[in-house]
């Protein structure tokens, strides 16, 4: 029994991803087609040609139907998941593995999700039925809880560490503003994301990612029929998908400052892909930066810094776009918002863009240009701390030798 | 071997409400002092919980084997609300939970019942009031919320009960009719002209039926919604001014129905054994009730006091202060502008009675196996994952340290901020939740804790209680502590 992967037997081979923001004017079939034409325009290929669809959404539509109605696929399979934030990465999971195993020549994931029309702040559950025992703390307060944790643990002044909490949404931001796919396109100074009105414990307004309607498709098939498409296709290095016993929720000794889901899914990813150090190995990573402390503990949980040292590397510019490892050079959750079924796939779009050169000359990124790199990494988790799923994906412009 | 008053518990809200507010937000003679005010998340069966928990903690003769609970303000009709109360308590289901709620007058109904079937059923009341009125009202001014439990039994009484009476009299002094939150008062003049005379007559009565006399009293508590007719009766009935018992008027306010049960809890604190206590209610007529503590009141009133019980006149010094607009707001009548959040959800029949140890006794589970202790309580175990093998465990009354903590201005609340914290209790488990009767300001990784049960939201009618945790009260935290470790 071993997690095995399919590192190299899949290739992703068009790709689309549409503005993100307050899209007021499309509804939930007008940005899944906007995707989906995106994408096959991306390869070439006509829909017909597309032989199954994996869909994801949490909430903005039940079965398949919800995406064979508005592109009107003519009697194909379409499976619709979810998976909390993760589930467009699981829907692009789940495509990887039908391609591979043989089943089909061509398949598309497709993520969307329409937030605004609800009218409310921030995400929400859907409702389950209950002893009305559950707490009901909002996100930000869940991934709040990591701050006074983490201070704590680490000895960090919590000024200190209001600094680098920040500094993370300012360059998430910074990149973002060059990136005219984003919800938000404008650089906040650090002074007005520090003083920004508190939503829950140390995290401001501009801690949280945003809300907004999205969507982003992919198309993939077996590497070796790659280049019917494309002169460039992305390699599938490694995919993994973690659901835990939540036990940081029950467990005294969980204290806060790690997501051990994430920890144990990335490791996994590494072994599939081959990846011993990914600060050295990785050109970017898109990570899961729905609150500013979620991608501090990740950079640790991912392995790019040490145990109680990622608040050092995020004040050194380590993270940057023009760092020594960029981490969410399209400007993250941060900048996009989260339509939580578009989320993975919008970070593997820009995996798309960024490895295969494609991306805008004020955001490309020098560790592929220059630095010679050529894998992306890209993770969702869903949840919160101590009781959370997580996926981590790595992807890669050359084939290995 | 004696029968009568075994054990008792008071519980007074966290906040204060100053008259001098009520003057400067509505332009009246309010007066000096101040009331107690139940918080956004209490109501008249939390309040009775924590009383009734009070009443039980430590070492008594025997478990109560029905339980009465009255108030005037119950959170249901039809269904009865003791039943929650038996829940939270986490009672044996063969013990009968009764309510007697709606006049003022049931909550003297609830005790004397008690006191009556207690030499063959050991019966706990419990009696529970929100006070409350028209803005600027003299309900609303100089009412107080609160609750008390007496616990009767047929030995081991801490006071015994000499002689009673009772006078009844059909008078319209006050009235409210279902659906209101304010009651309407006839004139004042009225009903003290209605009210002294009884008060003299059920005092007589009762003396003469214990055998004593006006000068045999060592504390007379009269109680009672119509001030000045307490007030004069007390001073008519033969017994010395000095031994004439303080309500607590001026720092807690009047209490109503659950007035009597509080003060003469409040007399058994400060008594000496072989004391005479005459206890009388006016409303609706006069009760009256003599009491003789015993030997036992010394070390019932010591084991309290290593038990942690803050003693009624540490609860009556108060805590925190709180605006005339939150007042307002926490009683449902200025009504906030809510966050764009979804409305809070009914919980559903089915899930509520399943999990009734957990959501009403805060009972977790640990592993036979292993040892391992879970909350919520699951089948299958953390550590070893043994399935099927654990054994129920009570964690109400065990008390907890903050491992971390946040302040969520975003969820919904009656009382925004919602505080966040993870609460990790003493012998092992740990569970994330809501706090209550807290200052943000003032909490750290570390702050000591102890449970409280609270309506966490309202739906659809359906009042949703579980527990909250809530800073460990000076004095108590040694105690507490001392307590868990003897699990």
């Amino acid at each position: 029994m071993a997690s095995r992967g399919i590192r190299d037997q899949v290739a992703i081979v068009g790709m689309g991803c549409t503005a993100f923001g307050e899209r007021w004017d499309r509804g939930t079939d007008e940005l899944l087609t906007e995707a989906a034409t995106q994408c096959l325009a991306s390869a070439d290929v006509a829909l017909a040609d597309v032989d199954a669809f994996w869909l994801g959404t949490m909430g903005s539509g039940q079965s398949g139907l919800t995406l064979s109605k508005p592109l009107k696929i003519d009697y194909k399979p379409v499976s619709r998941l979810e998976n909390y934030c993760a589930t467009g990465s699981e829907a692009f999971r789940n495509s990887c593995y039908a391609v591979a195993c043989g089943a089909y020549d061509l398949a598309m994931a497709i993520g969307v999700e329409k937030l605004k029309d609800s009218g409310y702040s921030g995400l929400t559950g859907i409702r389950q039925v209950g002893d009305g025992t559950n707490p009901t703390l909002s996100s930000p307060a869940a991934f709040s809880f990591i701050v006074p944790a983490y201070a704590e643990k680490y000895g960090v002044d919590p000024e200190q560490l209001k600094e680098v909490l920040s500094r993370i949404a300012w360059k998430n931001h910074a990149n973002g503003a060059r990136n005219e796919r984003a919800q938000f396109r404008k650089e906040v100074s650090l002074e007005t994301i520090a003083a920004s009105p508190l939503v829950a414990g140390a995290l401001g307004v501009f801690d949280c990612s945003g809300v907004s309607d999205g969507a982003a498709a992919a198309l993939v098939c077996r590497a070796e029929d790659a280049h019917r498409y494309t002169d460039a296709p992305l390699y599938v290095k490694g995919l993994s998908f973690v659901a835990g016993p939540a036990a940081g929720a029950i467990d005294p000794s969980y204290d806060y400052t790690t997501f051990e889901e994430v920890v144990r899914a990335a490791a996994d990813a590494y072994h599939q892909a081959g990846i011993v150090d990914p600060r050295a190995e990785l050109a970017m990573a898109e990570v899961h930066d729905c609150f500013t402390p979620t991608e501090l503990v990740l950079m640790e949980d991912l392995g790019f810094a040490e145990r109680g040292a990622a608040w050092k590397d995020v004040l050194a510019g380590t993270f940057d776009r023009d760092g020594e490892l960029p981490v969410n050079p399209d400007g993250g959750l941060k900048s996009f918002g989260h339509p939580i079924g578009a989320s993975g796939l919008r970070m593997l779009f820009e995996c798309w863009l960024q490895l295969r050169r494609q991306a805008p000359p004020e955001r490309q990124i020098a560790t592929v240009t220059e630095g010679g790199r050529s894998l992306g990494l890209t993770h969702n988790l869903g949840g919160g701390p101590g009781e959370c799923v997580s996926f981590v994906g790595i992807v890669g412009s050359e084939p290995s030798a | 071997m004696t029968a009568g008053i075994v054990a008792w518990g008071v519980y007074l809200p966290h906040w204060r409400l100053e008259r001098s507010a009520i003057s400067a937000e509505l332009g009246v003679a309010a007066g000096q002092g101040r009331r107690s005010v139940a918080s956004y998340d209490e109501d008249a069966i939390t309040m009775a919980v924590e009383a009734a928990r009070r009443a039980l903690r430590g070492p008594r003769p025997y478990e109560p084997a029905q339980l009465l609970f009255s108030t005037p303000a119950p959170v249901y009709l039809d269904k009865t609300n003791a039943t929650t109360l038996h829940a939270a308590l986490g009672l044996s289901p063969r013990v009968g939970a009764y309510d007697l709620v709606g006049s003022v007058r049931s909550g003297w109904a609830a005790m004397a019942q008690a006191a009556m079937v207690s030499s063959h059923v050991p019966t706990m009341a419990v009696v529970s009031d929100l006070r409350s009125g028209l803005a600027g009202s003299v309900d609303e001014i100089h009412g107080g919320d609160g609750a008390a439990a007496l616990l009767f039994g047929p030995e081991g009484a801490v006071a015994e009960i000499l002689g009673r009476a009772s006078v009844t009299e059909e008078v319209l002094d006050r009235w409210r009719v279902p659906g209101e939150s304010a009651s309407r008062l006839w004139e004042e003049r009225f009903g003290e002209e209605v009210y002294v005379p009884l008060a003299s007559q059920v005092c007589s009565a009762a003396l003469a039926d214990a055998g004593l006399a006006p000068g045999d009293v060592d504390r007379l508590i009269v109680t009672g919604l119509h001030a000045r007719a307490v007030r004069s009766a007390a001073r008519r009935l033969g017994v010395p001014a000095k031994r004439i018992a303080d309500c607590r008027l001026d720092t807690v306010g009047n209490l109503g129905a659950a007035q009597a049960g509080f003060c003469l809890a409040d007399a058994l604190e400060q008594a000496d054994p072989g004391q005479v206590l005459v206890l009388v209610s006016l409303a609706d007529g006069a009760d009256a009730v003599v009491l003789r503590t015993t030997a036992s009141l010394l070390e019932a009133q010591r084991a309290r006091h290593d038990g942690g019980v803050a003693p009624v006149a540490a609860l009556a010094a108060g805590g925190d202060v709180v605006s005339y607009a939150t007042f307002a707001t926490w009683r449902g009548r200025l009504l906030r502008e809510p966050p764009r959040r979804p409305d809070p959800e009914r919980p559903d029949a089915p899930a509520m009675w399943r999990r009734e140890a957990w959501k009403y006794g805060f009972t977790a589970s640990r592993c036979c196996q292993c040892g391992f202790r879970h909350l919520p309580p699951t089948q299958t175990c953390l550590k070893c994952h043994a399935v099927g093998s654990m054994e129920p465990e009570r964690l109400a009354d065990v008390a907890g340290t903050v491992a971390t903590y946040t302040v969520d201005h975003l969820s919904f609340s009656l009382s925004p901020p919602v505080v966040g914290a993870v609460i990790d209790f003493d012998g092992g488990g740990r569970y994330r939740g809501e706090m209550t009767d807290v200052d943000p300001g003032a909490l750290r990784i570390g702050t000591r804790v102890e449970m409280a049960f609270r309506c966490v939201s309202v739906a659809q009618g359906v009042h949703n209680y579980f527990w909250k945790a809530r800073p460990m009260a000076q004095g108590a935290n040694r105690a507490m502590e001392g307590a868990s470790h003897g699990e």
